[in-house]
């Protein structure tokens, strides 16, 4: 299938894939420009409400409170489901899902689907799923339908094409959708215009559409999809059954627990005060909408994400996209240098806990190279609405990856070593003289090459030459 | 009365930059403050702990608690050390908690403690400040060190465009991603060179010496500068660098 849960197969190291994406100057640029347009947007949306802090605190108290009593409300979720018409189905891994969702749409007779943008369905590769059942999925979100024509990967949570400019996207539709003109323009206006009247179609001929969730209420068994474009909102209403793959984590407890994310997400995701089209549905209702619907419960990794004491708050994101858009590495080199459907900050710390089984070593070590993929500078963590501490979960999976080093891997004998080092007065005062040497490949107080692993260093900065006395050399000759 | 505090020279700036930690004995003196230099300081173990070596960060970490254990006030000249020593040290080892309680970064000891913004200065440059994350984002020092730079005199403060946005060092990140730490140098770089400043200043050497080693690679003319040293510049004794 070309994939794996929740990475793509074949994906190189995160530094790797970082080093081909720097070097293209049109993503750069792209980039660069939107999230810094994103990123002044929120801070102004977010400065509108006095009590922001305590929002974002409530929402990490729910969650928390969600992650720890999993099993009552799922049960109770499942119950009122149930109770209103729908059918529940459990999944412990992308394969289960894939396969139960496949099994829906040949059952309902269809080979063809509509989608509502879903990372959950991303995920685990249900698309490349169906196409091999037979089915093939049209995704109905704008972005997500470059992306799709564009047989391209996702780049960012929320608008996945955001690595794609307007003079592309009207070369990708001129190419691949069908009944698109040859004389179409870089206008959004018209890019629009095509892709509503390639859809309109979709919609008014499929038989059922799949869906991702937002959240999900348990008291009522009400599913949530938020999104801004409303094409959701038909493939929800429309067809005649409706399938809904929802990770473990996204039920809340009641109404009032869903009122502070509808306050939280759109102004972090968006930087709007209200989302524009929410939906929300409970089972069947006679005559109105899905004649039947499926929700089918994801762990794929989940439940053992939630065994890590540090690592389990990682499950508390609501994919709003926040602390991409302020990452000083993601908004250098983009979305796709993370080999998966979750990149930036929230990727760095989700994917290598969703993807730890796996055995395909290269997967494997794209896994141990995303906890490294951040200067922890912390901007993720100041904005994230539901107060993940993102460099904590960074450290403390590095400290995974390191645990599982040999004692005798190159860095860590450095480290053991530097450590043995400076826990010693006497020897870390030795250590410092034997820095002086330096003062020889100095220039003008600058040393401009070392050999490797210093070269690292030395590719793109200067090393100050040492003194030629030490702080504490001086203390002791005129204080101590 | 005065004050009894610790330095904390942290051991980048005490190898490689014992002016800042200089500068900051002659200020802090210059302030009534008696200043002892614990000897039997290293490294506060920051490097490993970021770096997932955990068991021994917390080697570093008792290590450093046991020199500092005698004092009332310990004052790093970064960010960086002073917020892995009050943030994350009760994490590591109960007996750092007090010490943790007790340490500062420069700019808070002087306004936050010692309650003084015109530390009496002089300055005669074109200086822009950088903040550090860890200042920014662990510490949350805020405004303290613009309002001591507002109050050197003759110094002209230039406003850093994207000035919240991280340099790009990051520990060993500037090794295991050198190309992504580069880019990011190379936008801090583009923005010091727009203010037109002679002297980039931050609380931070670590800092200072990733972006300063990228500032000289390039000839830019433009030098990196502690803090510290500019706010110990005075009239009757003008900064200098010992050759
Ligand atoms: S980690 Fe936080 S900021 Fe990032 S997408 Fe999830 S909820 Fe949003």
């Amino acid at each position: 299938m070309g994939r794996n849960p929740v990475t793509w197969l074949g994906s190189p190291t995160f530094p790797t894939a970082a080093r081909t994406a720097l070097a293209d100057v049109q993503l750069r640029g792209n980039l660069a420009h939107a999230t810094g347009t994103i990123r002044t947007k929120r801070e102004a949306a977010v400065g509108e409400l006095p009590d922001w802090e305590r929002l974002r605190r409530a929402g990490e108290a729910i969650k928390d409170d969600v992650l720890s009593n999993l099993d009552v409300y799922l049960t109770r979720l499942e119950a009122a489901v149930t109770a209103r018409g729908g059918v529940v189905h459990w999944a412990r891994d992308a394969a289960e899902a894939n396969e139960i969702v496949l099994g829906l749409v040949r059952a309902a007779g269809a080979t063809e689907v509509v989608k509502v943008k879903s990372m959950a369905t991303a995920e685990i590769g249900l698309n490349e799923a169906l196409e091999a059942g037979g089915v093939s999925a049209i995704e109905t979100d704008l972005a997500e339908l470059i992306v799709q024509l564009g047989e391209d990967r996702p780049s960012h949570i929320l608008v996945p094409a955001i690595h794609r400019n307007r003079s592309e996207i009207r070369d990708i539709f001129r190419a691949t959708m069908p009944g698109a003109s040859p004389s179409l323009s870089d206008r959004p206006a018209e890019l629009a215009e095509a892709a509503r009247a390639h859809l309109r179609r979709k919609f008014l001929s499929a038989q059922v559409a799949i869906s991702g969730a937002n959240f999900a209420v348990a008291d009522t068994g009400s599913v949530v999809v938020v999104e801004s474009e409303g094409n959701g909102r038909m493939c929800l209403t429309l067809p005649r059954t409706l399938i809904t793959v929802m990770g473990l984590e996204k039920v809340v407890p009641s109404w009032r627990d869903l009122e502070v994310f509808l306050q939280l997400l759109p102004r972090s995701s968006t930087a709007e005060r209200m989302n524009p089209y929410t939906s929300v549905w409970s089972g069947v209702t006679p005559g109105d909408g899905p004649r039947e619907f499926h929700l089918v419960l994801l762990d794929n990794g989940r439940t053992a994400t939630l065994a890590d004491r540090v690592g389990r708050q990682a499950l508390r994101c609501i994919r709003c996209s926040a602390c991409l858009n302020v990452c000083p590495v993601y908004e250098r080199t983009g979305g796709q240098a993370y080999g998966s459907v979750y990149p930036g900050p929230i990727g760095a710390i989700l994917t290598p806990q969703l993807g730890a089984g796996t055995d395909d070593p290269g997967t494997a070590s794209l896994l141990r190279s995303l906890p490294f993929a951040s200067s922890l500078c912390g901007a993720c963590y100041e904005v994230c609405p539901v107060r993940i501490d993102i460099p904590e979960v960074l450290v403390h999976l590095r400290g995974r990856v390191v645990a599982e080093k040999p004692a005798y891997a190159p860095e860590a004998v450095a480290m053991a070593a530097a450590s043995w080092v400076m826990v010693s007065p006497r020897r870390f005062r030795f250590a410092q003289r034997l820095l002086g040497p330096l003062r020889l490949l100095a220039r003008r107080g600058r040393v401009r090459r070392l050999p490797w692993p210093a070269s690292l260093w030395t590719d793109s900065r200067d090393v100050p030459a040492p003194p030629r006395e030490t702080f504490s050399a001086w203390w002791r000759r005129n204080r101590g | 009365m005065t004050t009894r505090v610790a330095l904390m020279a942290t051991c980048l700036t005490d190898t490689f930059f014992p002016d800042t930690a200089r500068a900051v004995v002659r200020l802090l003196e210059r302030l009534g403050c008696t200043v002892e230099f614990p000897p039997a300081q290293t490294c506060c173990g920051q490097m490993h702990y970021n770096t997932g070596y955990r068991r021994q960060a917390t080697t570093l970490a008792r290590h450093t608690a046991r020199t500092f254990a005698d004092y009332d006030a310990v004052v790093a000249p970064s960010g960086s050390c002073a917020g892995m020593v009050r943030d994350l040290y009760p994490g590591l080892h109960r007996s750092t908690v007090r010490v943790a309680g007790r340490t500062y970064e420069l700019s808070e000891f002087l306004v936050d403690v010692l309650g003084v913004e015109d530390v009496g200065a002089y300055f005669p440059h074109r200086v822009t400040y950088h903040p550090t994350c860890h200042s920014l984002r662990m510490l949350g020092v805020g405004e303290k060190p613009l309002r001591l730079l507002r109050a050197v005199r003759g110094l002209e403060l230039v406003e850093l465009p994207a000035a919240r946005s991280c340099c790009g060092f990051g520990g060993t990140f500037a090794l295991k991603n050198a190309d992504t730490s580069t880019a990011m140098l190379a936008d801090k770089m583009r923005n010091v060179l727009d203010t037109g400043a002679r002297v980039l200043t931050a609380g931070d050497n670590s800092c200072l010496m990733h972006i300063g080693g990228g500032l000289t690679r390039l000839n830019t003319g433009v030098r990196t500068l502690h803090l510290a040293e500019i706010l110990a510049s005075t009239e009757e004794e003008p900064w200098v660098a010992t050759p």
